[in-house]
C-alpha cells in the first residue's frame, strides 16, 4: 500500500527529501491510531493528506514536530532524526511550521507581537528586524493594517491568515496544515486558500490535511488517502481523483464530492 | 402601568411615563411586587432605627480632641482615645522622637506602591527601583548606619509592622505560589508529589498554628545560641501559608487554559519556560485575578493574628492602649478606627484588581 507513496511523480527543484517516515506507529494507549506509515517529502513538494474524520490525519502530522511522540519506526526531519533529545526536537519545531484548525493565536498579545514571539524567543533576532519580518509577512497575507489589534478582534479569516504569517515569520523550511479552514465560515475559506497557494508558488514544502479538492487538484504534487491509521493510497491529483484504486478511496470520495 | 403602557402608540420611541424618572426608578426597583414592597418597608424600618442613634453617638454627641476626663460624662463617642494614643497605635514601641523614620519609610511605600499601578512602568528599571526603596527602608527602620541610631526589630511595630509583614508576605508568596502551581502541574512525579504534600499540608492546619510552630517549634531546631528574628519567623510563617492557597488558584487558571495555547507555542520551537512565562502564566493569572485578590485580602487580614506570638502589629497595639486604665471602656470607637484603616487597604487592593482586570481584557 505505500508504493504509490514512493513511487508518485513529480516535478520538484531539488530532488533531496526533507522529511522521512519509515515504518512508523504510534499507539494511543491499545489504540494502534498510525500503522506502518511510510513517507518521503522532497523539498518543496506539496502533499494534501484526506480521508475519514478520525483516520489519523492530524496525528500524523503532528508526529513531524512531535507534537505527538511515536513508539515505533523512524522519522527524519531535515536530517534530524526526531528521539527524545529535547534539543533535537526545538530545533526541528523552529524549522517546521504549523497552522492549526483553530488557528491558537495567543490572545493576549496584539497581531504584531504573536509574529515576534517565536523569531525573538526561539532565533533570538532583534527586536526590530523581527518586527520588520513580521510586517512584510502581514503584507504578504494582506492584512498589515491590523497589526496593532488584537486576535479577538478579528474574524475568522483574518486570524488564521495571521496564524499562517506568524508560522512563515521563523522562516520554516517545511509548512504542516491541520484543516486549515475547516473551522472557517464559508465565506473566509477563499481568502486563506489564496494564501496558501501564494505560499505553493513560492516554493514552501506543505504537508496540507484538508477536504478542500478543488485546492488538491489546483495546488498537490500528491495526494494522499487514509483511513484506519494506514496510508491507502496516494497518487498525483489527476490519477487520484479521476482514477482511485482502493474501493475505500472511492467510497470517500463519492461521499465528500456529493 | 400596563394600562398606560397599552395606551401608548406602538410607533413611540419612549419608554411608558412611569418607568422614568425618581418615582418609575423607585416603583421598579423597590416596590415591583407585594414580597419587595414588604422587603423594602422592613429595611427602611431597620434603617430608622439604627442608623439615626448611630450617626448620633458618632457624630453629635461625641467628642474629638479632649482628654480622657471630659469622656467620662458623654454618651456619644469618645474620638479623643485616638488622636491621644495615635502614634503608640500607629507606631508600637518604636523610640518616640525617631518614629519620623517609620513614617518615612512607609510613604516611600506607599508611593512606591502607587507609582507601580501603572502597566506602563512594568520594566526592569522598575525592580531597580524597588530594590533602591527596599534598602532605603530598610536602612530608615533599622538604622545602624551613620546619622541614624540602630533600632532593634523587637521595637517594631502598629503599621509598619503590619505594612511588612503584607506587603511583603504577600509579594513573596505570590511566586512561590506560582512555582507550587505549576510543580503540581509537573510530569516528573517526585517534583509533583513533593508539591501535592506541600499543599495539601499547609492548607490542612490553620495559620496560627503555624505561627506557634515558626515561634515555639522550629527555635528547637536551631542550634544553642542561634536566633532567628521573630518578625523573620512570622513572615516566613504567612508567606508559606499564604502561597499554598495562591498555588490552588493558579492551578485553577492552568487547567483552564485551552490546549492549544501550549501547541502552539511548542510548534513554534519556544521551550518549557518560555511556553509557561510567555504564553500560559500571563493568561492564566489574568483569569485567576479575582480569586487571587480574595486570598490575598485575607492574608492581609490574616496578618494581624501574629498577636499571639507576641508581635506588636496594628491590633495589638490598639488593644495595648485600651488597657491602659485611662482609656479603657472606648473600645469601640478605637477598633473603629482600626477597621478603617484595614479597609482602606483592602478597598485599594480590590479596586486597583478590577482595574487591572479590565486593562487586561483583550477579548474585546
Ligand atoms: N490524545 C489522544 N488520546 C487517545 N486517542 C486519541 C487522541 N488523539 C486522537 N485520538 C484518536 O486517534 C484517532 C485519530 O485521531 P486524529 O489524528 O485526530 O484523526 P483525524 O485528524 O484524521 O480526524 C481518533 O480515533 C481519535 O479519537
Ligand atoms: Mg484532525
Amino acid at each position: 500500500m505505500n508504493e504509490n507513496t514512493q513511487t508518485a511523480n513529480i516535478e520538484v527543484e531539488q530532488n533531496s527529501d526533507i522529511i522521512q517516515i519509515t515504518d512508523m506507529h504510534k499507539w494511543y494507549g491499545d489504540f494502534h491510531v498510525l500503522k506502518n506509515i511510510t513517507l518521503q517529502v522532497k523539498k518543496q513538494e506539496r502533499i494534501v493528506i484526506c480521508g475519514p474524520s478520525g483516520s489519523g490525519k492530524s496525528t500524523l502530522i503532528r508526529c513531524i514536530n512531535r507534537l505527538e511522540e511515536h513508539q515505533k519506526g523512524k522519522i527524519v526531519v531535515d536530517g534530524i532524526e526526531l528521539t527524545n533529545d529535547l534539543k533535537n526536537i526545538e530545533k526541528i519545531r523552529a524549522e517546521v511550521g504549523m497552522v492549526f484548525q483553530h488557528f491558537n493565536l495567543f490572545p493576549h498579545l496584539t497581531i504584531l507581537d504573536n509574529l515576534t514571539l517565536g523569531p525573538i524567543w526561539v532565533r533570538k533576532t532583534p527586536r526590530a528586524e523581527a518586527e520588520d519580518t513580521a510586517m512584510y509577512y502581514l503584507e504578504k497575507v494582506r492584512i498589515a493594517e491590523q497589526a496593532k489589534k488584537y486576535p479577538g478582534q478579528l474574524s475568522g479569516g483574518q486570524q488564521q491568515r495571521v496564524a499562517i504569517a506568524r508560522s512563515l515569520c521563523m522562516k520554516p523550511n517545511v509548512m504542516l496544515f491541520d484543516e486549515p479552514t475547516s473551522a472557517l465560515d464559508p465565506e473566509m475559506v477563499k481568502e486563506v486558500l489564496d494564501v496558501m497557494i501564494s505560499l505553493a508558488n513560492d516554493g514552501m514544502t506543505m504537508i496540507v490535511v484538508s477536504h478542500e479538492m478543488g485546492f488538491a487538484r489546483s495546488v498537490a504534487h500528491r495526494v494522499l488517502f487514509m483511513d484506519y491509521g494506514e496510508i491507502v493510497e496516494g497518487n498525483t491529483p489527476q490519477a487520484f481523483f479521476d482514477n482511485p484504486q482502493h474501493d475505500r478511496t472511492k467510497l470517500f470520495l463519492s461521499q465528500i464530492l456529493d | 402601568m400596563e394600562d398606560n403602557s397599552q395606551q401608548q402608540d406602538t410607533s413611540t420611541v419612549k419608554p411608558p411615563v412611569t418607568s422614568v424618572g425618581a418615582i418609575g426608578w423607585v416603583r421598579t426597583n423597590l416596590f415591583n411586587g407585594p414580597f419587595n414592597s414588604l422587603l423594602t418597608l422592613g429595611v427602611l424600618y431597620l434603617l430608622w432605627i439604627s442608623v439615626p442613634p448611630f450617626v448620633r453617638w458618632a457624630f453629635v454627641d461625641s467628642v474629638w480632641m479632649t482628654d480622657y476626663m471630659a469622656c467620662r460624662n458623654i454618651d456619644g463617642a469618645c474620638w479623643s482615645v485616638i488622636p491621644a494614643n495615635l502614634r503608640f497605635i500607629i507606631f508600637g514601641f518604636y523610640p518616640h522622637d525617631l518614629q519620623w523614620r517609620p513614617l518615612l519609610a512607609m510613604i516611600i511605600l506607599v508611593v512606591m506602591l502607587f507609582y507601580s499601578q501603572d502597566r506602563k512602568r512594568w520594566k526592569k528599571s522598575l525592580l531597580y527601583l524597588w530594590g533602591v526603596a527596599l534598602v532605603i527602608m530598610g536602612l530608615l527602620m533599622k538604622g545602624g548606619v551613620p546619622g541614624l541610631t540602630p533600632v532593634e526589630s523587637s521595637q517594631w511595630g502598629g503599621l509598619p509592622l503590619t505594612l511588612l509583614l503584607s506587603v511583603f508576605g504577600l509579594a513573596s508568596a505570590y511566586p512561590v505560589g506560582i512555582i507550587l502551581a505549576l510543580g503540581r502541574q509537573s510530569k516528573m512525579p517526585v517534583i509533583k508529589s513533593l508539591c501535592v504534600v506541600y499543599i495539601e499540608l499547609i492548607r490542612g492546619v490553620p495559620l496560627i498554628s503555624l505561627l506557634f510552630m515558626s515561634s515555639v517549634v522550629f527555635p528547637l531546631f536551631l542550634p544553642e545560641g542561634v536566633t532567628v528574628n521573630a518578625i523573620l519567623r512570622a513572615q516566613v510563617a504567612i508567606i508559606m501559608f499564604t502561597a499554598a492557597y495562591i498555588a490552588e488558584v493558579v492551578r485553577g487558571g492552568l487547567q483552564g487554559m485551552n490546549k492549544g495555547q501550549y501547541e502552539a507555542a511548542d510548534a513554534l520551537g519556544l521551550n518549557y519556560f518560555q511556553t509557561m512565562r510567555l504564553i500560559i502564566l500571563p493568561q492564566a493569572l489574568k483569569i485567576v485575578i479575582p480569586p487571587s485578590v480574595s486570598i490575598l485580602i485575607s492574608a492581609f487580614k490574616d496578618t494581624s493574628l501574629v498577636v499571639i506570638i507576641a508581635l506588636y502589629d496594628l491590633l495589638k497595639t490598639t488593644q495595648s492602649t485600651l488597657s491602659d486604665p485611662k482609656w479603657m471602656g472606648f473600645s469601640a470607637e478605637a477598633y473603629i478606627f482600626v477597621a478603617l484603616i484595614y479597609f482602606v487597604c483592602c478597598f485599594f487592593m480590590s479596586n486597583y484588581s478590577r482595574r487591572l482586570e479590565q486593562e487586561l481584557n483583550t477579548d474585546l
